[in-house]
């Protein structure tokens, strides 16, 4: 299949950027997003241009790394899916299709479609841990976990920081990922000597780094990769709540 | 905003309970808008409960006001540099159009009180016969007005189908049953206060009060 991508160009962090139309030629329908952009790449270097930088990893949908704004849809059309896992059989022959970093102040673009999370780092920097002591490691079962709040907290878990959430949130907020570290580690019985503690200063980072605040909206969980539900920020807010009665 | 979001809500429905006092009877209606005024006597000194109203709901709307601003400044900070490709976004129609269709009731607040309350903006504008503001108010030839206060309404409803939600799940609603019980109850109340509000310019247009 033919199909053109307008492609955001930026070649530093603090030049301008604009978007650059680019046609691509003969492309498998079973090859994905990303592969797409790799046989783009093959031609710009060959024709002497800078190809595009964009961020991936382990390409099977786990690792969280990719991060491309298909058409104005954070990891593009297909629900619960990232990037790399997008197959280019969901889009048609002849289509044109704008290719965009995520934005937002808190993500600043490096070089074209790769921008620095390192905002998600200070986030989990500032809550995102248990205390556990040093040695052997404990029995799994030293420590029993009813089976719901186990299901509910590797749901939670999945979360890859990918910050499809922030991508998609009017208001540019981080919400939806800081909800679900909170309630991976609030809901273990491993995670509770921080638990008044780790709500509040993560949402401190959160505010230092530049993220909007939550207004309810529910962009985040649609377009989530993980799936990550919305109902997350709810138990957030009832932590946060009884963790500023208690302080 | 939940918080005062939630004191401005409780005070629409007893305001709305109020205006359908007009069904009961003109007289009726009169005899509500001027015990309103003596409300806590002998209590309080007369309005004294009123003014208490007065300054409670001021302070709840400055405060909700405030709350959406610090929201929105943050918001436009947070995203410096804008898509150029921007779907309109998967959430509904009402928890996008928050923002202006808060202004707008804002406007419509302002042009209330300057009709119905000081009456400077009514035909008839006299306090004694609230009765007689409201039917003149929303006569056949006044029709911009009830469009206008149409429009408004259902802005208000709007707003509160996401709102009511929003401050709920913002005070720690967080079962997925919950938030479509939740969605379910603020879509509901929502149309339940518009039903309510819309009830009396349309039955004075009609001619069903007179």
């Amino acid at each position: 299949m033919d199909i053109k991508v307008r492609v955001w160009r930026q070649s530093g962090p603090s030049s301008a950027g604009q978007m650059v139309t680019y046609d691509v030629k003969d492309i498998s329908p079973d090859a994905s997003f990303l592969e797409m952009i790799d046989v783009l790449n093959e031609t710009l270097i060959l024709n002497g241009d800078d190809p595009i930088a964009f961020d991936h990893d382990c390409r099977e949908g786990i690792c969280g790394a990719c991060s491309m704004v298909i058409n104005g849809v954070a990891h593009g059309p297909e629900k619960a899916t990232t990037t790399c896992q997008l197959h280019m059989r969901h889009f048609k022959d002849g289509d044109v299709i704008d290719v965009e970093p995520w934005r937002a102040a808190a993500f600043p673009v490096i070089k074209d479609l790769v921008v620095d999370r390192t905002s998600f780092d200070k986030i989990i920097q500032a809550g995102g841990y248990i205390s556990a002591p040093t040695g052997t490691a404990p029995d799994a079962h030293a420590t029993p976990v009813p089976k719901k709040d186990a299901d509910a907290a590797f749901e939670a878990a999945t979360c890859i920081g990918c910050g499809a959430c922030v991508a998609a949130c009017p208001n540019g907020s981080s919400m939806l990922f800081t909800a679900a570290k909170i309630t991976h580690l609030g809901l273990m019985p491993q995670g509770q000597p921080e638990r008044d503690t780790r709500v509040i200063d993560m949402l401190q980072a959160q505010d230092d780094a530049g993220f909007g605040g939550c207004t309810n909206m529910g962009e985040c969980a649609e377009v989530c990769p993980k799936g990550i539900p919305l109902s997350l920020i709810g138990r957030l807010n009832s932590d946060y709540r009884k963790a500023i009665s208690k302080h | 905003m939940a918080v005062s979001g939630i004191a401005l809500v409780l005070f629409l429905f007893a305001h709305a309970a109020g205006n359908l006092k007009i069904f009961v009877g003109n007289e009726d209606f009169d005899h509500y808008a001027h015990w309103l005024r003596t409300i806590g006597t002998p209590l309080l000194p007369d309005v004294w409960f009123l003014w208490i109203m007065r300054v409670g709901l001021l302070v709840a709307v400055l405060a909700h006001i405030w709350s959406a601003t610090v929201l929105t400044v943050r918001a436009k900070k947070a995203r410096p540099v804008k898509y150029a490709h921007r779907p309109k976004i998967q959430g509904s129609y009402a928890a996008r159009t928050m923002r202006w269709g808060g202004v707008l009731v804002l406007l419509f607040i302002i042009y209330h009180l300057l009709d119905l309350t000081t009456g400077h903006l009514n035909p008839v504008g006299d306090s004694s016969r609230p009765h007689a503001n409201v039917i003149a108010d929303f006569a056949p030839d006044r029709w911009y007005v009830t469009l206008f206060y149409t429009v408004s309404i259902i802005a208000v409803g709007l707003h509160l189908q996401h709102g009511i939600f929003s401050a709920v799940r913002t005070l720690g609603q967080q079962t997925k049953h919950g938030e479509r019980r939740a969605k379910a109850a603020a879509s509901l109340l929502a149309l339940a206060l518009v039903a309510m509000y819309l009830s009396v310019p349309f039955a004075v247009l009609t001619g069903l009060v007179d």
